[in-house]
């Protein structure tokens, strides 16, 4: 289960936001993507997703070159992502948040339980707020919800997008542990972050974006020894 | 002055009631599209008086009434006035359909601004009116009498006629169908997750054209059953009734916080209240005037409607 992006590049408009990037995800891995605000992280993903058209290039999923496929099939493969801002439905309780994660695997009412419970057993909060609507639940919470109702789409690869914003430091700590296990289950994640002093501890490798373009690639320990990489992205006096 | 809305008040109300229940259905077409698109569907007065000749096609051309014709009674009156509703709805429906898949579907897939489908919908419901202004030479369109309007009991002084009393009936009860789909079913839940946030519902799984049409297609529905309800109460249509009737729906929707279904209840009912008193304390050339006045005292003041939550809270 191998996700691979070759020379990809999207524009908004005229201005070219992501230009001839190429990655590599390998089964099991966890890999991020870390970079400046603007760097194209975000795009990466939600072109991953399909939510914005690639200009040119190939995104390869399990040898299936997926790059036409609209957003709403590709769950159905296997890619299941927590997006940018969350996307929690917020007039929905969490139940109805993560049941809406099943959304494409309707008619199978046994697996939904199952599910529910492996997601609550990974984030027991959630199950205390199961009948609150998702939109009156801290950043925190909501974060869980997201990453939750991604899970419940089993699927093979999951894109997380900056799950540490704007939380507390010790919930990113607890967030960051949690994506651990979920790897470990089996699991591949792709991770986009800002906070890459987190990211680099969690993830196998590692691609630095700048500007549109990857600047460096590197196994994740190797980077966090990098005096470059430490200067320009984990602050000079960093733990 | 107030001598006739004193003496008349539980006449008054129930007529008022009826003519709200009718606004609640239409206002249902604009919620929906509203709260999917983000987006005033202008068209849907027109959908809703395409609706309206629905009703009269089923009764003069189905079924062969005419204006001297007898009212039907028992079993054939059921039928045909179910008929008449279905064609109503159908007629309204597909209308409604059409005009999204001609007039929106390819402006979004440019990515066209607001704007732009605003002025497209402002289009549709201007070539929907004349195409039926040219079918009908101009002319008003009377409807056959299927419905004997008989007094069925006075309470309190209000005559209870069963044209009132079935409006009040079947368009709450298709009132709650719809609230109930859209509360309960996957395709429900899938149009409630659209309108919450578009991406996150596409990252789920979700079809947007499809839940786009189905919205359309139901928001469409009701405002179809709306037009057959207007016909069996005041037996006539026209090319350009859709107007009026358009706007009061409009402002009901937008009184209940627009985007929100059962908004579009409380904002339908107080709003036909609302009319009927006026009309009654000022006299029925005030009837109009009341309509906009509320719609723009709601936008000074409570531009997210009394009923109403923000855009991104609760709905449906």
């Amino acid at each position: 289960m191998r996700l691979e992006i070759k020379d990809l590049h999207v524009h908004y408009g005229k201005i070219e936001a992501i230009k001839g990037i190429s990655i590599v995800v390998n089964e099991g891995e966890i890999v991020t993507l870390i970079g400046a605000n603007g760097a194209g992280k975000t795009t990466m993903l939600k072109t991953i997703s399909g939510l914005r058209p690639a200009t040119s290039g190939q995104i390869i999923f399990n040898g299936e070159d997926i790059t036409g496929v609209p957003a709403h099939k590709r769950v159905d493969l296997g890619l299941s992502q927590a997006p940018e801002g969350r996307g929690i439905f917020p007039g929905m309780t969490v139940l109805e948040n993560l049941e809406m994660g099943k959304f494409h695997r309707h008619d199978r009412k046994k697996e939904m339980a199952e599910d529910l419970d492996k997601v609550y057993t990974l984030f027991p909060r959630l199950k205390e707020r199961i009948s609150q609507a998702g939109g009156t639940l801290s950043g925190g919470e909501q974060q869980m919800l997201a990453i939750g109702r991604a899970l419940m789409a089993r699927p093979k690869v999951l894109l997380l997008d900056e799950p540490s914003m704007g939380l507390a430091p010790q919930m990113i700590a607890n967030i960051f542990r949690i994506i651990t296990e979920i790897n470990k289950t089996g699991v591949t994640i792709l991770l986009v972050e800002q906070n890459a002093q987190q990211a680099l501890q969690r993830a196998h490798r590692a691609y630095i974006l700048e500007t549109g373009n990857v600047v460096k690639e590197a196994k994740a320990s190797d980077l966090l020894n990098d005096p470059a990489v430490r200067e320009a992205y984990l602050g000079t006096g960093a733990h | 002055m107030f001598t006739v809305f004193i003496d008349q008040f539980w006449q008054l109300t129930i007529s008022g009631i009826a003519l709200g229940f009718i606004y609640v259905l239409i206002a249902l077409g604009y919620t929906m599209v509203y709260g999917v698109l983000r987006m005033i569907n202008f068209a849907n007065s027109e959908i809703f008086m395409w609706g309206t000749f629905g009703a009269i096609v089923a009764s003069r051309d189905l079924f062969g009434y005419n204006q001297t014709s007898e009212p039907a009674h028992g079993a054939k009156l059921a039928l045909v006035l179910f008929i008449q509703l279905f064609a109503s709805m159908a007629f309204a429906g597909l209308t409604a359909v059409t005009v999204e898949f001609v007039a929106y579907r390819r402006l979004r897939a440019k990515g066209t601004n607001r704007l732009a489908t605003l002025i497209s919908a402002i289009g549709m419901s201007m070539v929907l009116s004349e195409v039926m202004r040219l079918l009908t030479a101009s002319r008003p369109v009377g409807s056959p009498r299927i419905l004997e309007k008989v007094i069925l009991v006075e309470v309190w002084g209000a005559q209870i006629r069963l044209d009132t009393l079935i409006t009040i009936m079947a368009a709450g009860a298709i009132f709650i169908i719809l609230e109930r789909f859209v509360k309960l079913s996957r395709m429900g839940k899938a149009i409630r997750a659209v309108s919450m946030n578009e991406d996150a519902a596409k990252l789920m799984g979700i079809n947007l054209n499809r839940v786009i049409t189905t919205t359309f297609l139901v928001g469409g529905l009701a405002t179809g059953a709306a037009g057959f309800f207007y016909i069996t109460v005041y037996e006539y249509t026209k090319f350009n009734i859709g107007f009026t009737m358009g706007l009061a729906a409009f402002t009901a929707a937008v009184i209940g916080g627009i985007g929100n279904i059962r908004g579009a209840f409380f904002g339908g009912v107080s709003l036909g209240l609302a009319e009927v008193y006026a009309s009654a304390i000022l006299g029925t050339q005030w009837k109009s005037v009341t309509i906009f006045i509320v719609l723009v005292l709601v936008l000074l003041f409570k531009p997210s409607g009394l009923f109403g939550e923000a855009v991104t809270q609760t709905r449906a």
